[in-house]
């Protein structure tokens, strides 16, 4: 079959999402959709799956024009959509959660579960899934949940599988097995769109290349001939550097210094297992590590969000343990966290505003319990200026900047006062690459200017471009240190993943 | 980043809200919202529920629906005369004299005070249910200070308003601490707080310390006159013009209140917790302790309430005397959005309608019911901004707060 999008335009209040974008998808190839956070490749699948209507445009199956008043008319015409945030039910079963909507019956309201097991069983061996049927969700890792989600758009027949950013959250060694799957896919017959914003992954996996870039197809790359550079420029529209621009570090003294921490997570399960490591001055250590192996956890602790069970912080020669995050804040610790939205700023506030979340309390900005909003605004105008935040005003509620600027917000807060130490937690998660490039370079120059720098991030190429050492978290406890300049991906991987080398 | 990016707007921020949740949460408190999208909820709803109580006016004429049947012409004049005399009895009796503007500023005093008790959860995030009780609490405070001794105007009324305020703070205070150290919710520790307060009224009005001498039901003794509210037109000797500096008061406490939402760091980390607790706590809020101090000044603002309640009007403490005003505020505190200033406007409001629904019921039929039925109406109505929305086909906007910098702009 041949799905293909014609002029499809989607205009948002004071947005042109996409703007008569084309695009062709035939079976038995991977089309890669290439392009940065707010590109509109979302947008556009969200059209293709029935979620939104196109102000303009057509889709057509096999030349014929389509109708999809919603997900089911789109399920139902062949078009399958895994989502970036798995839509399970984490208490149910594989083979329940599979079903989920279509459940097979033999009767009114008699559930065929029996028939349903066979079938994903089935579904799970033709496509070398491997999934257990009777596997309880929650117990399985995100890379099989992952797999789960793809027998449910297999189990309604879907001949037209759409990816979106299936690979953030899996371990290198997931990201190989998951790209077998897709070319079993492929090699079945079945059409599939892998929408990503990551160069590396489009080269290696797809049939043909569309790059996306403010929501225009703005060219259509061979992956045989095509190289990063060519598509990263495709992708923002001018050169882009792919590698951090630094010189060598000069670290100086230990300013950070963690001594056997052990936390525990809220279920009161061991989170960091007695893990020990410094930070000196002008060096930058990353912490690299797949999600959820105690590194939230490790940055809330140093930042004084979170208590620890043993084990010492030490920065420069006080003992910081168990600081409040204010005590950390005045000792002169910055942090970007992790989850810019929920915990750096709050969304209603203006940009003025949020630029003296945590400083607000002090001189100049309030004297007593009186608010100067003038000094505020001050600080805000100086701020927008120095780290080039595009805003229409500071006094718009900072939920209406792009994601990138909104990062800036917290690093021009977080960076423009005197600090010893910058912790930096996922620092340009979900960001354009304009953005990235501009955070990275603050970091250097924050590190060349004499600070600390610890960064903790699941994004395997930017701890390795950014870091002077670098740290690997496996299961909570660091189980290597290694020299970025003289390892390889594959062998970090291998750490990540829990094995050694 | 270079010169060649426009200042870029996030489609995904402007169409699609980060949780449904907290979205429902802004259009129903108003918190949030730019001061157009604030109004416009609540003027329609106001608008809607008038049209829907005058269908239940022409319903309640049961001649003219008799008569519809033989002669349409004079049920429609009937029908027409009825609704008439109605909203003209309900403006004589809120603005039509100096008297019903004097009754309507009366009834509007503590409706502010208590409003704006709900008023200050919502701006932190906090469901204040618990303003009826505060009232009690706060109300039996200072009957207490204004029946137990005598002294100079200015002394004892400031101490008997102190004493209210302070016992409401105490009261409101419980649940914000149940809150912040158990995580118990504020919803239902509000509401039980209330039952407790009515009873403990109950019981504390037969005790020797409150109760009229002679007297065997739950009756306190009046205030001395130093504790009272004076009244505000008294150079104008008419016993019926019963409007006190309470009013005054109310606008002062309402004007305090907004300086400390947006101009203090107070109401600055008040805000941000309720926004976003997460962040407050980033930010090095101490979010535990400010919940307390959220409720205890929701609290003091019901105890202001009861007190104004007891200082301008009654004069004496009964059972349940704070007579269901901590629950209208409830109502009171969506329609003016959360707002101080809308507080007051709602106030006035509602004020009006309890005065003007006397009038209407002397004037006509209809029972002083219909008043409520029409406060239920606009809740409804405010609560349900998709309906509105719907019935008017207007967009209310993004959610955005413009709100943290004028008054009322």
């Amino acid at each position: 079959m041949e799905l293909e999008l014609r002029g499809i335009t989607k205009r948002f209040p004071g947005v042109l999402a996409n703007d008569s974008v084309d695009l062709t998808v035939r079976s038995g190839e991977i089309l890669s959709l290439l392009g940065e956070n707010g590109a509109g490749k979302t947008t556009l699948m969200n059209i293709l799956y029935g979620l939104y209507s196109a102000d303009e445009g057509s889709i057509l199956i096999d030349g014929e024009e389509q109708h999809f008043e919603g997900p089911g008319d789109a399920i139902a015409a062949g078009i399958g959509m895994v989502h970036q945030h798995f839509m399970l039910v984490p208490v149910f079963t594989v083979t329940e959660n599979v079903i989920l909507g279509v459940e097979p019956t033999t009767g009114p309201g008699v559930l065929s579960m029996a028939e349903a097991k066979r079938e994903v069983e089935e579904i799970s061996t033709r496509y070398g899934l491997k999934v257990d049927p009777d596997a309880i969700v929650e117990n399985i890792p995100v890379g099989v949940q992952q797999r789960v989600e793809i027998i449910k758009v297999l189990f309604r027949e879907a001949d037209v599988l759409v990816f979106d950013e299936p690979t953030a959250v899996l371990t290198p060694q997931e990201v190989e097995e998951f790209f077998g799957i897709l070319r079993g896919l492929r090699d079945a017959g079945k059409a599939v769109i892998f929408i990503t914003h990551k160069l590396r992954e489009v080269l290696e996996i797809s049939d043909r290349i569309n790059v996306l870039r403010r929501g225009r197809v703005v060219g259509e790359a061979d992956p045989a001939t095509a190289t990063s550079s060519q598509l990263a420029e495709m992708m923002v529209g001018r050169p882009v550097d792919l590698v951090v621009e630094k010189s060598d570090a000069i670290p100086g003294q230990p300013v950070l210094r963690v001594e056997d921490l052990v936390i525990v997570d809220e279920r009161d399960h061991p989170a960091v297992r007695a893990v020990s490591f410094e930070v000196k001055a002008g060096e930058i250590v990353g912490i690299a590590g797949v999600q959820g192996n105690g590194q939230t956890e490790l940055v809330e602790a140093l930042t004084g969000m979170r208590t620890v069970l043993g084990g010492r912080v030490m920065l420069g020669a006080d003992d910081v343990t168990d600081y409040s995050p204010r005590g950390m804040h005045r000792s002169g610790v910055a942090h970007v966290p992790e989850d810019r939205q929920r915990r750096g700023l709050v969304m209603s506030y203006t940009v003025a505003e949020n630029l003296v979340l945590d400083s607000y309390y002090a001189e100049p900005f309030s004297r007593g319990v009186i608010m100067d909003w003038d000094a505020v605004d001050d600080n805000a105008d100086t701020l927008v200026e120095q780290y080039d935040i595009r805003t229409p005003s500071v006094h718009v509620p900072t939920s209406n900047l792009s994601g990138g600027n909104q990062q800036k917000v917290i690093v021009a807060r977080e960076f423009s006062r005197n600090v010893k130490l910058i912790i930096a937690a996922q620092p340009t998660r979900g960001l354009d690459v304009g953005s990235i490039e501009y955070i990275h370079e603050r970091i250097v120059q924050q590190r060349d200017e004499g600070a600390a720098v610890l960064i903790v991030s699941t994004e395997l190429d930017e701890v390795m471009a950014l870091s002077d050492r670098l740290l690997v978290m496996y299961e909570g406890a660091i189980v290597a240190e290694l020299d970025p300049k003289q390892v390889t991906n594959a062998e970090i991987g291998v750490y990540m993943a829990g094995g050694r080398s | 980043m270079t010169d060649h990016e426009q200042p870029s707007i996030d489609p995904s921020a402007t169409t699609e809200p980060l949780d449904e949740g907290s979205t429902l949460f802004r259009d129903i408190t108003g918190v949030g919202l730019d001061w157009r999208s604030a109004l416009l909820v609540p003027v329609l709803a106001i608008l809607t529920a008038l049209v829907v109580s005058t269908v239940i006016i022409a319903l309640t004429d049961l001649d003219a629906l008799r008569m519809w049947g033989s002669d349409p012409a004079a049920a429609f004049d009937e029908t027409w005369d009825t609704i008439f005399a109605a909203y003209k009895a309900l403006f004589q009796g809120s603005f039509g004299s100096i008297r019903a503007i004097s009754e309507t500023l009366v009834g509007a005093t503590p409706l502010i005070l208590a409003g704006l008790s709900v008023a200050i959860g919502f701006r932190a995030g906090l469901f204040n249910i618990g303003t009826e009780g505060q009232m009690l609490v706060g109300g039996m405070c200072a009957i207490l200070v204004g029946i137990s001794f005598s002294a100079p105007l200015f002394i004892h009324l400031p101490l008997a308003l102190l004493a209210g305020a302070l016992g409401g703070a105490v009261w409101g205070g419980i649940p914000g601490l149940l809150r912040a150290r158990t995580g118990a919710h504020e919803v239902i520790t509000t509401i039980m707080l209330n039952f407790i307060a009515l009873r403990l009224v109950d019981y504390f009005l037969k005790t020797s310390l409150f109760q009229a001498e002679g007297r065997d039901d739950p009756v306190s003794q009046t205030v001395a006159t130093s504790a009272r509210f004076p009244r505000l037109l008294g150079f104008l000797d008419r016993s019926d013009v019963r409007v006190t500096f309470g009013i005054l008061f109310a606008l002062a406490v309402a004007y305090g209140i907004y300086w400390l939402l947006y101009k203090s760091t107070i109401g600055y980390e008040f805000r941000a917790v309720g926004y976003n607790p997460d962040g407050a706590q980033y930010a090095g809020m101490n979010v535990a302790w400010l919940y307390v101090g959220v409720m205890a000044v929701a609290g003091a603002m019901g105890g202001l309430a009861g007190s104004d309640q007891i200082l301008s009007v009654l004069h004496r403490g009964t059972p349940g005397f704070s007579a269901g005003l901590g629950f209208d505020a409830i109502a009171l505190a969506l329609l003016g959005r959360s707002h101080p200033a809308g507080v007051v406007a709602a106030g006035i409001l509602f004020g009006a309608l309890r005065s003007g629904g006397q009038q209407m019921q002397v004037a006509t039929d209809l029972s002083i019911d219909l008043i409520l039925v029409i406060q239920a109406l606009i809740v409804i109505f405010i609560a349900a901004p998709a309906l509105i929305r719907a019935i008017y086909r207007v967009k209310t906007g993004k959610s955005t707060e413009q709100l943290t910098r004028g008054w009322a702009a």
